[in-house]
């Protein structure tokens, strides 16, 4: 303990008086802070930014780092250090927080009469490193001396990742959220009116039932819940019959099968829905074949719930199929062979042992399913026909003719509160049973086979499906070499050529127009992806391994980001992160960070639903033998959780490539991404380079899943991972 | 103990890494024409003055909305293209800040836009609204071609046109707008209702209808021509119609953000912007808008705005916010309630 918290007072000690205070104009990593200007006015640390600039304020903050070098040194009992360490880490964070946020970049914003004088008149700018890792020292001396106190078990590991997830959550997604929700209940003079918000929010604009009675629209709030339920249960049910086909039956051409499941996924927004009006719009492929043969009239049924609908299965059930494929591999063989031994017939095996072990997966499919819908932008928006929905409106309520900024809270309160349902009603029907099937005694048992009505069931849902898949996929690729998609399908390479050219007068010269948004969208990912995979996996081990106050709401807290529509975020994020303190509007970070915390709920449900999987025993064994929970988590869990990390890791990586709708406020002219480009081509009608840039990063993005299957692999749980063949042996012995 | 600590210092390294904020004599620009333009305008003020250009390219809706989010603290220096409507919002809000150029240069209904702004914004191209429609589908189906507005009224058309909702899409707006000008508020509210019953979707956007009228998804379209001469262009049996009524149009503009970090170099690009040579190679990129200068050659492709009956757009009423709001309730209770 004392240790520890020496070496955060150190760091937080250098974070103070070495590190600049400031974010420095010339970039960190150019260093210049450590040798020329350490002491100018815009890269000094802390310390000298009180000592030589008049910057006043960072003394009672001095203060209390000196406060808690005095406790440190000087109390001797325990308890009573680990207290006043607590109080004097809080105040010290409190203190941290309020000067940034009382002082702004052109003077006083808190508090003007009191502070308006000298050099606080004057203003500051955004936190830098050193005023990051102070906040970081501050808040893990902080967590170690609650550990101190006896919280957690006493151990400072998991003190530490509940606080910084905490620190995190509050930083990067109550923060800005919040920025944008209050102003659901902003009265047109700028004042708070709770009245007001109800009447919004009751309104019969959101919440119209006319289409059960008439042949008018309903509310986007019903359509929103109506589409959403469908889209879980549809995408749950497929994910389902394509993760039976791919563990419990013999299916030859399983690999492809996974592939095909997976494409869907990373594709980029725009392109599937596109795909299918050239399929099955008026003027599609399938509807002339149709008119022609059968001689069924041209309609239009494709725009409406019908094509959205179809778009989101296609676009959906891969994350289903990720999320339930670890858990059915996960339930243990011996269970279901304990079953037959007991003399269970396949279905009973099935409906009694599997099914009910599979209830959490299942569950996590459904939730990921219904906010996936609830939260869909881009196929509503091309599909969408007079089918309004949540999202779409407020999105356009955002950046529409009208722009009604309340009318967008109010929606996305609305759309806010319909995922808090789901999330409840998940948790009802879980109710507080173990799921536990990986445990640390040796299973030798084999994945008992489907009976023959389930595995055909499966095969009718997933193969037509899959078939499905390929000609939507083959479509795609077909219309990145033709002239015109869909009317001059003449080839051409034109569209590559145009994005991708590469020059090589005087070395490689990057000559297409989609490279500076190629380079920037794979770099960014690729740091976004292992981030949010360590954030959200970690959440994932605190919520199912470890007990503490307010889990739920913790636990709702993670999901907050991944529920609130992309634009709601992308706008609440300008206006949390456009001003000091934390200043990062226009660079790469900010959108690493909206993809760190947009897509940790993923690794979460992913990473629950394996863990809750693994038994707590295993962890007991390892805690008995002297680890630590930290050692416990990478010796024991982690190599027990390769498929959850992968789908984790692949996930966020395909997430940040493909999201679009927070993207499209954060990018800026020096960090511009794939999506905003190609969404931009798709306005104005350009769907050859879009559709091109599309199939490339369709393929970089399956490289990369295939590279991180390959260095992952998959967990060796000491099973045999293969069916039992028939009962030919049987059969040999008594023969 | 020691692992967690290594794990939480590279956690706290990793933050630390913040980077600077966007350095000085950059110009950040924010484009809203289609992204080959908004290449050909970035660059050639580039090779022009040597100064560098951070060009990214966003819809109009988006970028007011992300100005409005930055006023405390702009980052964008220039907007440049896209529909007028926003430009205009935007110089009403006080978002905007006059660049101080020369506009006598410039024809009536650009110098207007800049008029009526107090500066804020000043009109750089224009395009008239028009019909389109896809010639063989209208075969294949027997329909007679739309000359005039009133024809869409036609019940022959029922689930054949498509247009833009003025709630969502600034095209739409100003149809409706259009409407109001040309027939009386009455009677534009009657027309439109009709044609409402013709109309198989109100999309989103406004140049969606085009679009899917160049691919059959519609017969019959509603827009601006610039962009249906774009899709024809292309190769898709577009018809484009100049209603016989007279019509409408656009004006795209450029602004000047308010507290912009570079506003000599902002003034710069406003005045390069507005040359007529910069102007006239709008048709490189096969943008068909007319260009604001009067001295700007006009490409042949382009809608002769001399030969369509273009109507005294009153673009400071009909910008203004109550009016906007007025006509845009009027248009969901009456127009909107009345489609299927």
């Amino acid at each position: 303990m004392r240790k520890t918290i020496a070496l955060w007072l150190a760091a937080g000690i250098v974070g103070f008086c070495i590190f600049p205070w400031y974010s420095v104009e010339s970039g960190f990593w150019s260093f210049s802070w450590l040798f020329s200007e350490f002491l100018s006015e815009d890269a000094a640390p802390a310390l000298f930014q009180a000592l030589l600039y008049g910057r006043w304020w960072f003394v009672p903050l001095a203060l209390a780092f000196v406060g808690i070098g005095l406790s440190f040194a000087l109390l001797k009992d325990e308890r009573t250090r680990a207290k006043a360490l607590v109080i004097l880490s809080m105040t010290g964070l409190a203190l941290l927080f309020a000067q940034g946020f009382a002082i702004g970049r052109v003077g006083p914003e808190l508090f003007i009469d009191a502070l308006n004088f000298g050099s606080a008149a004057a203003g500051q700018v955004g936190f830098g490193s050193g005023a990051m890792i102070t906040a970081g020292a501050l808040l893990f001396i902080l967590t170690t001396s609650i550990s101190g106190l006896g919280q957690g078990r006493g151990d400072a590991f998991i003190v530490g990742s509940i606080g910084l997830i905490i620190a995190l959550v509050i930083t990067f997604v109550f923060y800005p959220v919040s920025q944008i929700l209050i102003r659901a209940f902003e009265a047109s003079d700028g004042g708070i009116d709770i009245a007001l918000f109800f009447t919004r929010f009751f309104s019969s604009d959101i919440w119209s039932l006319a289409c059960l009675v008439g042949g008018k629209t309903c509310g986007p709030a019903w359509n929103s819940v109506f589409l959403a339920v469908l889209t879980g249960a549809g995408t749950t049910l497929l994910g389902l019959a394509f993760a039976l086909v791919a563990t419990k039956t013999a299916f030859p051409a399983k690999k492809l099968l996974r592939v095909l499941t997976i494409i869907p996924i990373i594709t980029p927004p725009f392109v599937i829905g596109l795909a299918l009006i050239l399929m099955f719009g008026r003027a599609g492929v399938v509807t002339d074949v149709l008119h022609d043969v059968f001689d069924i009239s041209k309609s239009r049924w494709l725009y409406g719930f019908s094509g959205i609908y179809l778009a989101q299965l296609l676009s959906f059930t891969p994350i289903a199929f990720l999320v339930l494929i670890g858990v059915v591999e996960g339930v243990s063989p011996s269970m279901e062979e304990a079953s037959q031994t007991l003399n269970a017939s396949q279905w009973q095996t099935f409906k009694n042992v599997t099914w009910p072990l599979m209830r959490p997966g299942l569950a996590n499919a459904f939730l990921l399913g219904f906010i996936e819908s609830i939260a869909d932008f881009g196929n509503p928006l091309v599909l969408g026909g007079n089918f309004n929905v949540l999202s779409t409106e407020i999105y356009f309520a955002i950046v529409g003719a009208v722009a009604d900024p309340s009318r967008a809270a109010v929606l996305a309160v609305v759309l806010l509160m319909l995922t808090l349902s789901a999330f409840v009603a998940q948790r009802l029907w879980l109710g507080k049973k173990s799921y536990a099937t990986v445990t640390g005694k040796a299973d030798s048992g084999q994945h008992s086979p489907l009976n023959s009505a389930l595995k055909w069931t499966c095969y009718g849902f997933a193969l037509p499906w899959a078939a499905f898949t390929a000609v939507v996929y083959s479509m795609i690729v077909f219309g990145s070499f033709v002239k015109l998609w869909g009317y001059d399908n003449t080839f051409t390479l034109d569209h590559y050529i145009r994005a991708f050219s590469v020059s090589f007068n005087n070395g490689i010269r990057w000559t297409g127009v989609a490279w500076d948004s190629y380079f920037t969208t794979l770099t960014i990912s690729t740091i976004a992806a292992p981030l949010t995979a360590v954030v959200g996996l970690l959440t994932a081990y605190l919520l199912v391994r470890q007990k503490f106050a307010g889990k739920n709401l913790f636990e709702f807290s993670t999901m907050l980001s991944f529920a609130i529509p992309g634009t709601v975020i992308g706008v609440a994020y300008i206006m949390a992160f456009n001003t000091p303190p934390i200043e990062l509007t226009g660079t790469s970070i900010i959108l690493i960070i909206v993809f760190v915390f947009r897509n940790m709920p993923v690794g979460v449900r992913g990473g629950i639903a394996a863990m809750s999987q693994l038994d707590k025993s295993l962890d007991e064994a390892s805690i008995t033998l002297g680890a630590n929970s930290f050692t416990t988590v990478r010796k024991v869990i982690l190599p027990l959780m390769g498929p959850a990390i992968l789908a984790a890791l692949a996930y966020s990586f395909v997430r940040a490539i493909t999201s679009v709708s927070a993207v499209i406020f954060l990018v800026s002219a020096r960090h511009n991404m794939a999506t905003s480009f190609i969404v931009g081509r798709v306005e104005h009608g350009e769907y050859g380079i879009a559709i091109a840039y599309s199939s490339v990063l369709i393929i970089t993005m399956l490289v990369a899943i295939l590279l991180l299957q390959v260095v992952i692999g998959q967990r060796k749980l000491r099973r045999q991972n293969r069916l039992q063949t028939s009962n030919k042996n049987n059969e040999l012995a008594s023969a | 103990m020691k692992n967690a600590l290594l794990g939480g210092l590279a956690a706290v390294g990793l933050l630390a890494a913040l980077p600077a904020t966007a350095s000085a004599e950059e110009l950040n620009m924010v484009c809203g024409a289609e992204q080959d333009w908004c290449e050909l305008m970035a660059r050639g003020f580039e090779d022009e003055t040597g100064n560098e250009v951070l060009m990214v390219r966003k819809s109009t809706g988006e970028t007011l909305a992300q100005v409005r989010a930055e006023a405390s603290n702009p980052k964008i220096d220039v907007w440049w293209g896209g529909t007028g409507d926003p430009h205009l919002i935007a110089a009403f809000e006080g978002l905007t800040q006059d660049p101080g150029v020369d506009t006598s240069d410039l024809l009536g209904w650009a110098s207007n836009m800049h008029k009526i702004s107090n500066g804020g914004t000043v009109g750089i191209y224009a395009g008239a609204l028009g019909i389109a429609y896809n010639s063989e589908v209208l075969e294949e189906r027997g329909l007679p071609a739309p000359a005039c507005w009133k024809d869409l009224t036609n019940p022959a058309y029922t689930g054949e046109i498509q247009v833009a909702n003025p709630n969502s899409s600034g095209t739409a707006y100003t149809e409706l707008a259009t409407f109001v000008q040309l027939f009386g508020e009455e009677e534009a509210y009657r027309l439109l209702t009709e044609i409402g019953k013709n109309v198989n979707q109100y999309t989103k956007s406004g140049s969606a209808p085009s679009k899917a009228a160049a691919r059959g998804e519609t017969t019959i379209s509603i827009g601006f021509m610039h962009d249906m001469v774009k899709l024809a262009g292309s190769g898709f049996p577009l018809k484009i119609v100049a209603p016989c009524e007279g019509t409408g149009y656009e004006v795209g503009a450029v602004s000047v953000i308010k507290g912009a970090k570079h506003p000599e170099l902002a003034k710069q690009f406003v005045e390069y912007a507005l040359r007529p040579d910069v102007q006239s190679r709008s048709v490189e990129v096969k943008s068909f808008q007319v260009p604001s200068n009067s001295k700007a050659s006009v490409a042949p492709e382009s809608p002769d705005l001399a030969s369509i009956k273009l109507i005294d757009y009153d673009f400071a009423t009909y910008g203004e916010r109550s009016t906007r709001e007025r006509l845009l309730k009027r248009w969901n209770e009456e127009v909107k309630n009345a489609s299927h």
